[in-house]
């Protein structure tokens, strides 16, 4: 009874984190929710009775895959973009505080 | 069959597993179709991945009993559930893997080339390039 | 006058405080709009692209996916329930692998005896197909232009503000001291894969991230001074030939097996279980160098 209360839960987590991927504007956004999917993953194979496929997914799918999809952005600098992004929104965002507290 | 629809209510509650599954498969093919960018496809064609194993595990699971490892010497069939999916799961995580960095380091090249990662700028930037 | 606690629970979630996002040129910050000429058509050309998609593209793909996903759990009604024991998967066929598998193969865990040795075929495609992704990440990924004048390969440019792992004090320090214990653990489930859950993938998998982690926080030159590409190269080819000789014999004698000369031992035991122990560590490495190659491919195009 605990224990389908629980994989419940954890299937929502997992429909949570793909929705989310799906959704998400930023790219490195996209890749750590993706990462901690993975992970959310390998405890439901561990509770449907399959240990091997636990270490695997954990060990491949959060870690090598994610630091695969890590290098590619950032051989195509499309994080450093999105930084530049974040920079200007935090510097306007400066700005504007600066503003309203004079 | 089922003879109305709370019974088939009833049967997917039981199932839902296979429910969630179903709906994994869904967002990581709308993702992988409608998405503009293609890292976004690349982590929409993981997610439907996933889907399927999480179908393939639920049919050898079975309720009560123990992981497919023999404990105490006793091997009985009727403590230890199916252990045949999960060896083909297994494949299938790894192979995933592979797929995911052929098409990543597909994608880093067309991005050198391009300089862009939408796919329709591609497609038009190639017209050109066979035009002219 | 002071800011809120709201003023700044909003402004960390907007990224103030984040020391990564700092750029080294505060100039580099402006790049957007200073792009070249053929880049700022294809910025443009992007623009223009995601202009046409508005609300009624987002609600047509929801849409989309609603029924697609309605579609497909038609098939939910037809299915078995789930964990019972009237599944038509449960047949002789696993009854056969649970009850007989320790007594032919000599494993304990049931998994491993039926990827190993049942169906060790699927194994050795599945190892070709590691072996398919590295030659097509080689072929698209390796660096073959830049190089000095003395034909030494010149390093890829590392554009200012990105995170160096192997310049970060606390990464380091603490991988100091863990990757010793990744390297043990990952053996440990090599190793292991015939007794309790692991093997070679998940053993290969952990060594590989050791090796990787190591690649990472020490400098990819000094991991290079290691792991050469001919050793590499030789580990990857003599695992998969091992594995390729000791299971295709069934090509020419049909499907009788022939009786093993490594007898299955007591199970329980680490030197038992026949085949599955060498097996185990030949899949393992031929995982470990696929994941390492990957990370030295995507990081600075050759291995070496």
């Amino acid at each position: 009874m605990l224990r389908e209360i629980f994989v419940t839960l954890l299937l929502a987590g997992l429909v949570f984190c793909a929705v989310a991927t799906a959704v998400s504007r930023r790219l490195m956004r996209t890749v750590i929710i993706f990462m901690a999917y993975s992970l959310i993953m390998s405890v439901v194979w561990l509770l449907l009775e399959a240990p091997d496929l636990g270490i695997t997914e954990a060990a491949v799918g959060a870690g090598v895959t994610g630091i695969l999809f890590y290098l590619a952005l950032r051989r195509i600098h499309q994080f450093d973009r999105d930084a530049a992004n974040q920079e200007e929104r935090v510097r306007s965002d400066n700005e504007n505080g600066s503003a309203k507290e004079e | 069959m089922f003879t109305s629809l709370t019974d088939l209510w009833a049967h997917m509650a039981e199932n839902y597993i296979v429910v969630v599954s179903i709906i994994l498969f869904g967002v990581g093919f709308t993702t992988l179709l409608f998405s503009r960018n293609l890292l976004k496809k690349v982590v929409g064609l993981n997610i439907m991945d996933t889907g399927v194993y999480l179908l393939l595990v639920s049919m050898g699971f079975i309720d009560g009993r123990h992981a497919p490892i023999i404990a105490d010497g006793i091997t009985d069939a009727a403590n230890y559930i199916n252990p045949i999916p999960s060896g083909l799961v297994l494949t299938g995580i790894v192979v995933s893997v592979s797929v995911t960095a052929i098409m990543l380091s597909l994608v880093v090249r067309l991005y050198e080339k391009y300089h862009s990662l939408n796919l329709d700028v591609i497609y038009e930037l190639r017209n050109k390039e066979d035009h002219t | 006058m002071r800011r809120s606690f709201q003023q700044k629970l909003s402004a960390w979630y907007r990224g103030k405080y984040d020391f990564t996002l700092k750029t080294a040129d505060p100039l580099q910050a402006r790049w957007k709009h200073e792009y070249t000429g053929k880049e700022h058509k294809i910025r443009e050309m992007e623009r223009r692209e995601l202009a046409f998609s508005g609300v009624l593209y987002n609600i047509l793909c929801v849409l989309f996916c609603l029924i697609f996903i309605g579609v497909l759990l038609i098939a939910v009604a037809f299915l078995p329930a789930h964990g019972s024991p009237d599944n038509p998967a449960v047949n002789e066929v696993m009854e056969r692998y649970v009850e007989e598998g320790m007594d032919e193969t000599g494993a304990v865990n049931t998994v491993a005896g039926m990827i190993l040795d049942y169906r060790a075929f699927d194994t050795l495609g599945e190892s070709f197909v590691l072996f398919t992704a590295v030659c097509a990440v080689t072929i698209l990924m390796k660096n073959t232009k830049k190089r000095a004048p003395d034909g030494t390969p010149v390093p890829m440019a590392v554009k200012p503000g990105i995170v160096e792992y192997s310049k970060d004090n606390i990464v380091k320090t603490v991988s100091r001291f863990l990757i010793p214990f990744i390297f043990v653990f990952g053996v440990y489930v090599l190793l292991n894969g015939h007794l309790s859950p692991g093997g070679g993938f998940s053993g290969g998998a952990i060594l590989g991230g050791a090796l990787i982690l190591y690649a990472m926080v020490y400098g990819e030159d000094r991991a290079a001074a290691v792991f050469s590409e001919r050793l590499i190269k030789t580990v990857v080819l003599s695992s998969l030939s091992f594995y390729a000789l000791a299971k295709s014999y069934s090509f020419f004698t049909g499907a009788n097996h022939l009786p093993s000369i490594i007898s299955t031992g007591t199970p329980g035991r680490i030197l038992s279980a026949g085949l599955i122990l060498p097996l185990n560590v030949a899949v393992g490495f031929v995982v470990c160098c696929t994941m390492y190659s990957f990370y030295m491919y995507f990081r600075r195009g050759r291995i070496q």
